[in-house]
């Protein structure tokens, strides 16, 4: 069981991750430099942090898309490997063509940083197995650039195919478009590709691994990832 | 060129000729034009900074470095400093409060630390006004834009409207960061034969000229200054840290120096001064990004995003391959050599030729005359006229809580990154913020305070009061202060009264510093905060730092729970003149602040500090901005229940409830801990004001004020 994260020139939470996986989820973890084009051997999961890569210049996460190291991504996940984007990750994975849609400036054209209640869509991912579905958990949202959009009917094959899996909600457990912060279409704060190895989502899992810092329903995403690799889950 | 076209007074032409034996250049005379400004060289306010107490048992590096460092216990330092951008923010808000975010950060890269969270101290003027929310846009913005960039998180500040910061509005930028105590980077390590690299973004013509103009008065027309004020980018800022947090750990830098006002001029002549070498360095191999610049114009650049690494030949190969790794700029400009001379070359010419020290040391102090203003005693004159104000409590808080100084500031926190790094105990919106150390566990604990209302009033007691403010919050949290870093925002000191606010606002900070032993390690001054006439109001901005062992969760606000009892720690008549109450709603400041008390200050630090460590409250605040009635509206709706709050009330119930000042606390604690909170409390004065419950805040012989107002008055919904 190993996980790569990738550094990107202008990452900021590469540290954060690699901290809770190898730290608090004792999951080993090691960096991955931008320009390398393999994955260091035995990687089952990588994970692109978030932070603003390149400067987020020419379109967030567009010129991570076209780096080395994810031409070694996109060989991964064909072959069943598992690959977690967060925030800016996210971004790059839409980018890269390896998850569908764009996100779009927040809908009041600010950055937000806040405490966002999630509802958890799916429990039979490698991500989310841990979780029981409808579970609504807490992760913290930090983005410019966070409105999930897809044309309507790409948006509606999607829910077809139960590809989200974070949706914003209430604490009465209502979720949908009228709980995103960010002006997100139906909702959307997650998704995974078709086969369920590779997910993006906006909201930080890494920054909700520990009580002293205010919260812990990141764990859960750990743990499920852990007992995937395990074998326990599959 | 004229030495005043320079910016120069004739006394400092003369020492300069004196010190030379010969005219200075044309080179020369802009470098001494920008180096002995206000701004660089402190020329007014250093006879007055020698007030600050700086040593300390905590204290690693003090002063006279970037930022002063102080122990944060088994084998680790945080570097601090809070530094002033408020002519460029007046001017270019959004650049001038991001290139602020990003000149602090590097101040704290250059003692070798890893930047680990910002605060902001931002100072607004009439809050309806269009350019206030024009300014107020901009900088928030511009604080956000470079801090969630670069990766720092922003956990905290200080916000406050007045009308006085109408035309100068104030952007003081704090960063704090952690380096191993072995590893601490000096600019007093460079040896002859080193090679003088700059590392980072290429040379413009960017903000020349800026030390000096951040050194008078500004224009009527601000748009003129635009291009001495300088352009951030984030992005190249994060490269930075990383490349020399790098070169660092390799063990591949022998001195580093941030660049910043004066460009390369400042941190080179500074290494060569205090390293008691000379400096050779040849323009032409500087990086540049515009053409045809004179040799002045790249020695006094203000570009941002670039260091200058002082380093061992041997080392040269490895440190250029990491300027490759990260895509930074890295080139050899020049090279230390024995003797004292700072010496700039351009095809082949030599441009200046100066002694080192002359530079950023031989500036002539200014011994301004200060005189007590005249209309002080005017000011003073005050007795307490609560006419206008129904005996209704709950009406009173609810103004307070709705004015624009107190109210929520979430439409400014949610814009910064608070998080990243994952450390963040405690962010925005409490009354300090808690930081933890993941290398060893221990919580940082940091206060912003500034009180410029008070210090108007009576400036040694506003800065006093000021200091101590910005304690009290660590201790009641169970942090002991390990020292403090200020920020000395005021008008120009060449106008006789103001300099005598600025003097005895200075020598309230330091008493109280002395009093309670807290080392001053590091800080700024921004004079010259007027423009046609119209000044700042005294504002000294302190920024408090303390430790909280791993083993001792902190006691934090918002958390009473129903059945708590509620007392009140410390004096109940506090002062109504400097307070929110009187400024915000009864519109003129007049009186005098309290009177210091050492004392009290540390019979409530032993007894705030046992509360903490013995857990004897469930919720504690203590009383800042406006006094008892807000601390109480504030935890009521932080903590989501009500309370009935009962006790017999003085003459004068406003002063009891909205008076400011002294050491005073509120504290929830659960009724099991009561007699022990009472022996810890017995000795200083303290008394039950009332009990935590229902969904409603009861004040006595006022309407209740059901939670879900309090909460909606304060969030402006």
């Amino acid at each position: 069981m190993n996980a790569s994260v990738v550094v990107f020139p202008g990452s900021n939470c590469d540290r954060d991750v690699l901290h809770a996986l190898g730290k608090i989820a004792g999951i080993p973890a090691a960096p991955v430099w931008h320009k390398d084009s393999v994955l260091p051997e035995g990687t089952d999961l990588v994970v692109l942090p978030g932070g603003f890569s390149y400067g987020d210049y020419l379109r967030c996460g567009a010129m991570a898309a076209r780096s080395p190291i994810i031409r070694a991504v996109r060989e991964h996940a064909p072959r069943g490997g598992l690959v977690l984007g967060i925030c800016n990750g996210f971004q790059v994975l839409t980018e890269a063509g390896l998850l569908p849609g764009a996100l779009l400036a927040n809908s009041n054209l600010e950055f937000i940083c806040s405490p966002c209640l999630l509802r958890v869509e799916r429990s039979d991912t490698p991500f989310t197995n841990a979780y029981p579905e409808g579970a609504l958990v807490q992760f913290p949202i930090a983005h410019h650039e966070g409105l999930y959009f897809l044309p309507k009917e790409e948006l509606e094959k999607l829910e077809d195919n139960r590809q989200v899996v974070f949706r914003y909600a209430a604490a009465n457990g209502e979720a949908g478009a009228a709980y995103s912060p960010n002006g997100s279409l139906n909702g959307i704060a997650g998704i995974v590709n078709l086969r369920g190895n590779v997910l993006g989502l906006m909201p930080h899992p890494e920054r909700a691994s520990e009580k002293l810092l205010g919260g812990t329903d990141g764990l859960g995403m750990w743990n499920s990832i852990k007992s995937w690799l395990e074998g326990g889950a599959r | 060129m004229d030495y005043q076209k320079a910016g120069l007074r004739p006394h400092e032409y003369e020492t300069i000729r004196r010190e030379l034996g010969r005219d200075p250049n044309e080179t020369e005379l802009r470098i001494f034009g920008v180096m002995w400004s206000e701004h660089c060289s402190y020329k007014s306010s250093r006879p007055l900074l020698k007030l600050f107490p700086k040593e300390g048992p905590s204290v690693l590096k003090g002063v006279g470095e970037n930022a002063g460092v102080v122990d944060a216990g088994e084998g680790w330092g945080l570097a601090f400093k809070v530094e002033s951008h408020n002519h460029p923010s007046a001017v270019e808000p959004y650049q001038g409060a991001a290139t602020g975010v990003g000149g602090i950060i590097r101040d704290i890269l250059a003692m070798g630390a890893r930047p680990i969270a910002s605060l902001d101290g931002l100072f607004f003027g009439r809050p309806d006004s269009a350019k206030t929310r024009f300014l107020s846009n901009g900088i928030v913005k511009g604080v956000g834009g470079y801090g969630n960039c670069v990766g720092v998180p922003t956990v905290g500040g200080k916000t406050l409207y007045d009308e006085r910061y109408e035309d100068n509005p104030l952007l003081n930028a704090f960063c704090i960061g952690l380096v191993a105590s072995d590893s601490i980077v000096s600019s007093q390590t460079a040896e002859p034969g080193n090679l003088v690299v700059l590392l980072g973004s290429k040379t413009g013509r960017d903000g020349i000229g800026g030390a000096a103009f951040a050194s008078a008065e500004l224009g009527e027309d601000t748009k003129a200054s635009r291009p001495q004020v300088q352009i951030g980018d984030p992005f190249v800022e994060k490269l930075l840290i990383e490349a020399c947090l790098e070169a660092l750990e390799k063990g591949l830098v022998t001195s580093m120096q941030d660049m910043g006002a004066a460009g390369i001029t400042s941190p080179a002549s500074e290494i060569a001064a205090k390293s008691g070498v000379g400096m050779i360095l040849d323009l032409d191999r500087v990086p540049l990004r515009e053409e045809n610049m004179a040799a002045w114009e790249i020695a006094l650049s203000e570009s941002q995003e670039r260091m200058l690494l002082i380093i061992r030949p041997e080392n040269l190969d490895a440190v250029l391959s990491l300027g490759q790794k990260w895509d930074l700029d890295c080139a050899v400009i020049g090279k230390t050599v024995e003797g004292n001379r700072f010496i700039l070359r351009k095809d082949g010419k030599i441009f200046a030729d100066l002694p080192a020290s002359l530079i950023g040391g031989g500036c002539p102090e200014i011994n301004w005359p200060a005189e007590r203003p005249k209309d002080l005693d005017l000011r003073q004159s005050f007795e307490f006229d609560p006419s206008g104000f129904s005996a209704d409590l709950s009406k009173t808080l609810l103004s307070l809580l709705a004015s624009p100084s107190l109210k929520e500031k979430t439409w400014i926190t949610r814009q910064y990154d608070s998080m990243v790094q994952v450390n963040t105990v405690q962010g925005p919106g409490a009354p300090l913020s808690l930081v933890r150390i993941k290398e060893n566990g221990n919580l940082v604990a940091i206060v912003m305070e500034a009180l410029p209302w008070s210090c108007s009033l009576d400036p040694y007691r506003g800065g006093y009061e000021t200091m101590a403010r910005s304690l009290r919050p660590l201790w009641v949290a169970g942090a002991m202060h390990l020292g403090m870093t200020n920020c000395l925002n005021f008008p120009s000191p060449e106008n006789p009264e103001q300099f005598w606010e600025f003097s005895e606002a200075v020598r309230g900070l330091a008493d109280c510093c002395k009093d309670l032993s807290c080392p001053v390690v590091s800080g700024n001054v921004s004079l010259y905060n007027e423009s046609a006439g119209r000044a700042i109001l005294p504002t000294p901005l302190v920024c408090s730092v303390g430790i909280l062992p791993a083993s001792n969760f902190p006691l934090l606000p918002g958390k009473w729970k129903e059945g708590d009892l509620l007392f009140l720690a410390g004096i109940e008549n506090a002062s109504i003149p400097g307070s929110h109450f009187q400024s915000v709603l009864q519109g003129r400041l007049a009186g005098r602040p309290l009177p210091p008390s050492p004392e009290m200050e540390t019979g409530f630090m032993e007894r705030a500090l046992q509360t903490a460590r013995q857990r004897l409250a469930s919720s504690a605040v203590p009383l800042l901005g406006g006094g008892l009635g807000i601390a109480i509206g504030k935890e009521a709706i932080a903590s989501g229940v009500g309370a009935q709050i009962e006790l017999e009330l003085p003459t004068h119930p406003l002063a009891l409830f909205f008076a400011e000042g002294g050491a005073r606390a509120l504290y929830a604690v659960p009724a099991a801990k009561v007699p022990e909170f009472i022996r810890t409390w017995t000795g200083f004065p303290f008394r039950m004001i009332g009990k935590v419950g229902g969904d409603s805040l009861c004040l006595p012989h006022s309407e209740p004020i059901p939670l879900q107002i309090l909460s909606n008055v304060w969030k402006g919904a």
